[in-house]
């Protein structure tokens, strides 16, 4: 595309995020044109964007129980290979395993709980570090991709 | 920034109310809770609710927005109504069936198919 940077430099940036309106769509935007740079393709960028979204909307709201006074750091790594993403929220944490498996046949019409569902779809690898309040979100780009 | 302008674009044609967003993105969480209260109102506003929901020219689609469309459906059905989708972007696509809700649904590749899906 002309004008925009194809440089392979890795990106590496520490985000501070109060406010969720606000600051998700800036945080997603700088992160998937990291990797837009970096030349992954557009599936990639749309599970991406999507992953990153489903993350933030659960720190603020399930996390920090959308309180003004919290905030929501984001860690991420844009390298040729890899996109590493650590969203950490000032909640108390929960378990992972506990949230039911929204595809069962008597969960498919409950309104929430996908969220965790899409970031696994869609990341290489996804770990809740104890007590719950960290996510870390990996995409590995397989050979021949983008 | 806040906005009451409608998220949606309404249109009625022989009983059945078509819905098309006017945002490419249904992420934003403020955005998804105008929308389930404008389809909401609707649904109310309407004995047996048919309701083609038609995703054309939208991008995104986060699990809130599903949500909210599950509870769109749930309503619908209570009052012996009828819901389809249609025009949906390959890669919404995709997020239906990660989630199984494809299943869940009565989906149309295009808006004329679903209208004569009605009974």
């Amino acid at each position: 595309m002309p004008g925009r940077s194809t440089s392979n430099e890795p990106f590496s940036r520490r985000f501070e995020l109060r406010d969720a309106r606000e600051d998700i769509d800036r945080v997603e935007r700088a992160i998937v044109d990291a990797a837009a740079r970096q030349s992954y393709d557009d599936a990639c960028r749309y599970g991406l964007r999507l992953a990153l979204g489903e993350a933030l909307t659960n720190a603020f709201r399930h996390g920090n129980q959308d309180d003004p006074a919290k905030r929501v750091l984001v860690d991420c790594e844009v390298t040729p290979r890899r996109i590493v993403i650590g969203v950490e929220d000032e909640g108390q944490g929960f378990d992972p395993e506990a949230v039911p498996d929204p595809t069962q046949d008597e969960n498919v019409e409950i309104p929430a709980g996908r969220g965790i569902l899409l970031m696994r779809a869609y990341m290489t690898n996804v770990v809740f570090r104890a007590p719950g309040n960290r996510v870390e979100m990996t995409y590995e780009r397989e050979d021949g991709e983008g | 920034m806040s906005s009451t302008a409608s998220r949606l674009r309404v249109a009625e044609q022989d009983g059945i109310t078509r819905i098309e967003f006017v945002d490419r993105n249904i992420l934003d969480e403020a955005n998804i809770q105008q929308i389930g209260d404008e389809v909401s109102q609707i649904i109310d506003a309407r004995a047996e609710p048919k309701l083609l929901i038609s995703f054309e020219n939208v991008d995104h689609l986060s699990s809130a927005a599903l949500g909210t469309l599950i509870t769109i459906n749930n309503k619908i059905r209570s009052k012996n109504g009828q819901l389809r989708l249609a025009n949906i972007d390959p890669q919404i696509y995709e997020v239906f069936v990660i989630t199984k809700l494809n299943k869940l649904f009565e989906i149309h590749e295009g808006a004329e198919e679903a209208i004569a899906s009605f009974t």
